[in-house]
């Protein structure tokens, strides 16, 4: 099971570790992004993400399920929100349970690494003076651009 | 024959042009770069839009020689920033 999802109302962080888990894991381990006071030295008082739904969905599905893929474990929930956010507001979560503690890790932090890369998904931050800016982004891979069009090497990393 | 695209604009990029979607008519045989060319070519606002812009035709990340067909979904993706 493999479960993506964008959405607009809160995320319940312990409602997406228990979508994962099964009697041959012997770990959970529950990743959240959460929404911070500061930017590069900016008071930071709020967010909002905009978000291209229907392609976020599927973008988030095929992340998880690549994960899925190259780590072993199919028990993955993650799901980003967008709307306006609070400091403190989990904006992302990623849930994920394997066997052993390698391939949680390795799930988890491809998968965020992913949805930063490609995830068509823009943050707006509110400055306590009032300004609110969009975030500088990442341009997606897949568009012959960036020229990269490989996936985060895990394996490099110790990761895998 | 023409080709009646519809194209998405989100973040920054809609802010900039006060607009979230448009419809454009292209010649048949045109493809993501000709679309850019005729936005672009409207001048202000949309002459903000980068020459090679990031985008997702049918929401799927394509390059800028991607051939357009008739209902077709084009997005402009600005720097992504999810997280």
């Amino acid at each position: 099971m493999v479960f993506a999802e964008v959405r607009s109302d809160p995320i319940n962080a312990a409602g997406l570790l228990a979508k994962v888990g099964a009697d041959e894991d012997g770990v959970a381990l529950l990743f959240i992004g959460v929404v911070r006071d500061h930017a590069e030295g900016r008071r930071v008082e709020g967010m909002r993400y905009d978000v291209y739904a229907e392609m976020a969905t599927e973008v988030l599905h095929k992340i998880a399920l690549e994960a899925s893929e190259r780590l072993g474990t199919d028990r993955i929930a993650v799901v980003h929100r967008f709307g306006e956010l609070e400091i403190g507001d989990v904006s992302v979560g990623i849930a994920v349970s394997s066997p052993h503690r390698a391939e949680a890790y390795g799930a988890s932090r491809y998968m965020i690494e992913e949805i930063k890369r490609r995830l068509p998904v823009w943050k707006k931050e509110h400055y306590a003076d009032g300004v609110s800016e969009w975030v500088e982004g990442t341009t997606p891979p897949g568009t012959g651009l960036d020229g990269s069009t490989h996936a985060l090497p895990l394996a490099d990393e110790g990761l895998a | 024959m023409s080709v009646l695209v519809r194209t998405l604009f989100f973040a920054a990029y809609r802010d900039r042009f006060g607009v979230s979607e448009l419809s454009v008519d292209l010649p048949r045989g045109s493809t993501v770069a000709d679309l850019v060319a005729e936005l672009r070519g409207r001048g202000a606002p949309f002459d903000v839009l980068p020459e090679e812009p990031a985008v997702a035709v049918n929401q799927i990340y394509s390059f800028l020689d991607e051939p357009l067909m008739k209902g077709d979904e084009v997005a402009f993706i600005p720097p992504v920033a999810g997280g």
